[in-house]
């Protein structure tokens, strides 16, 4: 293989694991704050994507659809915690499990019938439509880059949100001791309120991006939540910093696991037996990666010790 | 999580004893009563329910008496049924499954696929438990559901096996003087299974294995202290539960006569927990109340809208912030 086309999969595995860590950012948020674990954060990522297609339909304009995307999720969000989640914080975590699992169920079913089974395409913007030339001769569309692009700003916007600013100093010390600053007058239920939607905003990003490279449809939020749960694990519950790294470590194991595993058993099987081989290796990688990181670190890279 | 006293006060007992003994004969009424009703169709579902809830009595050893909110168990529900899928097709086509180092060929006879799968599923649950209990709370939650999707993907893209489109069987497999096409007869042999898994899960309950285990769930260190070691005591508990819901995932594939990737799926996971759930986690017959009620519904809600899923989100997060105890902890009384 040329190596032209290995940058261009490197590329693309980065592209991927940024759109994992927007979602992975959320939900390890969500849980170092409030020790709880949302399976419906899929559902926020679902319905960033469909408010994005439905408005950029209407209106015909993707940035009208992204805004949308943004603000559907995080009103999805901040309803959902305050009408559900709230209940929760002090319930053990099968409770959670349960309520978000039914969470899940009322969303899917609930998008099915306004939107029906079939995917709906988002068309890229014209802006972002065509493809770059990069330096060594890598041709590279456009929108992907400008999704590594707005990955990195928000990590990068995120990192100094919760390092630097006086939201950021509530949530950390949410997640050290939340009696603590609830009696220094912090009010902890709209913080908590705040925090998730953030969180959903996030995910109802990564919906709508995701969901123009690819197709937007009901259930597509699952797969992408447990990818974003493997990431959590790998990078350790609560941290930002270990969402991008595994993130990162995540996209690039799946896809380049995916290219180079088939070749790399065509050198000593022949091809259709390697090729079903190598792809069925690559499916799980991510999750051999994460019992490798398991077995040297359980608590993840980045986090305290399980 | 309501606690599972095995030593219940004598009352209770019989107030549970009476209600366990009605689910029984309930779940066995309905196949009788349909064949009389000339309704072969509600036997199917009367099987399905008692495959379910076999398998659900399985995931109840981990979940409801070790704690242990495995997300991961339709791993084990399909590697039983993989294992009779395969098992059974190499059986109808003749072909040895491998041929080196010594050849091994299929088999369609359910006596000989019933170890095979439970051994698969035994094994799969002791290497993800293994790897899964060096962590705990949600770290486990999440860790059992990757496990679990790492399966799925495994099946999705493995070719030789129907890889996405699933793996027909076709017929039946046998029994000795059984016509397990019979819907009657296959009945017969999910629900011998269901009660014999009871009878084995009630034994555990009440054994050495089965009270270190609920001290696992309750407290760790007391059971340390006490010189059990809570992991080998815990990766026990969840062999024998992976076990017995591969079993109840080959009698699936029978059921079937076809086993695919969506008997591995995340949301597989997800409503063997809910039916587990609904019926009262941690109680004996809770998996046969919520497996009934799930069928039940899957049907009467399935009958009036095609969304029923969603009225059976909003009914189980009902139950989740409101009836905790599920059926069980309504018909007889919290904690008995």
């Amino acid at each position: 293989m040329s190596l032209l086309l290995l940058i261009e999969q490197v590329l693309n595995g980065v592209q991927f694991g940024l759109m994992l860590f927007l979602m992975a950012a959320g939900l390890t948020l969500v849980f170092g704050v409030m020790g709880l674990i949302n399976l419906a954060h899929g559902s926020l990522y679902m319905v960033g994507a469909f408010a994005c297609a439905a408005v950029a339909a209407a209106t015909g304009s993707f940035w009208l659809g992204l805004a949308a995307a943004l603000g559907a999720a995080a009103a999805a969000g901040a309803l959902v915690e305050v009408v559900v989640i709230r209940r929760l914080y002090n319930r053990d975590h099968l409770d959670q499990v349960l309520a978000t699992f039914a969470l899940i169920l009322m969303f899917s079913e609930g998008t099915r019938w306004a939107f029906g089974s079939f995917p709906l395409y988002l068309d890229v913007p014209a802006v972002l439509a065509g493809s770059v030339t990069l330096p060594g001769g890598i041709v590279y569309p456009e929108f992907r880059l400008a999704l590594i692009g707005v990955g990195l700003a928000v990590a990068a916007v995120l990192f100094w949100l919760i390092g630097r600013t006086r939201i950021g100093v509530r949530i950390r010390a949410g997640e050290a001791d939340r009696e603590m600053i609830a009696a220094l007058g912090v009010d902890i239920g709209r913080l908590y309120t705040v925090v998730f939607a953030l969180g959903a905003a996030l995910a109802g990003l990564a919906g709508a991006l995701v969901g123009t490279v690819q197709s937007v449809q009901v259930g597509m939020g699952e797969p992408v939540l447990i990818l974003a749960f493997v990431v959590i694990v790998i990078g350790g519950i609560g941290s930002i910093r270990g969402a991008l790294l595994g993130s990162l470590l995540v996209g690039l194991t799946d896809t380049l696991g995916r290219v180079l595993l088939p070749q790399a058993f065509a050198l000593a099987m022949e091809a259709s037996a390697a090729n079903a081989v190598g792809s069925a290796l690559a499916s799980m990688s991510i999750y051999i990666l994460m019992a490798a990181v398991l077995v040297w670190r359980p608590g993840g890279l980045f986090g305290a010790p399980a | 999580m309501t606690a599972a006293a095995v030593q219940a006060p004598a009352r209770r007992w019989s107030r549970e004893a009476r209600v366990n003994t009605a689910l029984s004969l309930g779940l066995l009424a309905v196949p009788l009563l349909a064949m009389a009703a000339g309704e072969p169709f509600w036997v199917t579902l009367a099987t399905r329910a008692a495959i379910l809830a076999l398998a659900g009595v399985g995931l109840n050893l981990a979940l409801g008496y070790g704690g242990l909110v495995s997300f991961g168990h339709a791993a084990f529900f399909g590697l039983g049924g993989y294992a009779a899928g395969v098992l059974a097709s190499h059986g109808m086509s003749g072909r040895p499954i491998v041929t080196w180092p010594l050849e091994i060929g299929g088999t369609t006879q359910m006596l000989a696929i019933w170890p095979v799968a439970v051994a698969a599923a035994a094994l799969g649950a002791l290497v993800i438990g293994a790897l899964s209990l060096r962590t705990t709370g949600v770290f486990f939650i999440m860790i059992t559901l990757a496990f679990g999707q790492m399966a799925f993907y495994f099946m999705v893209s493995w070719p030789a096996y129907g890889g996405e489109d699933g793996l027909p069987t076709y017929v039946r497999s046998r029994f000795p003087g059984v016509n397990t096409m019979a819907p009657l007869q296959f009945f017969a042999i999910a629900y011998g299974w269901l009660m014999l898994a009871l009878w084995l899960s009630w034994r555990i309950a009440g054994s050495r294995l089965g009270l270190a285990l609920q001290a696992a769930r309750q407290n760790r260190q007391r059971l340390a202290a006490v010189g059990i070691r809570p992991k080998s005591v815990l990766l026990g508990a969840f062999v024998l539960s992976g076990a017995l819901t591969g079993l109840a995932g080959a009698l699936y594939t029978d059921l079937n006569r076809f086993v695919s990737p969506a008997m591995l799926s995340w949301q597989t996971s997800g409503e063997l927990l809910v039916l587990v759930i609904l019926g009262g986690v941690g109680r004996l017959f809770g998996p046969v109340a919520g497996a009934m009620l799930f069928i039940a519904l899957e049907h009467l809600l399935g009958g009036i809208s095609d969304y029923w899923q969603f009225f059976l989100g909003a009914m189980l997060l009902m139950v989740v912030l409101f009836a905790r105890g599920g059926i069980m902890g309504a018909l007889a009384g919290r904690d008995g």
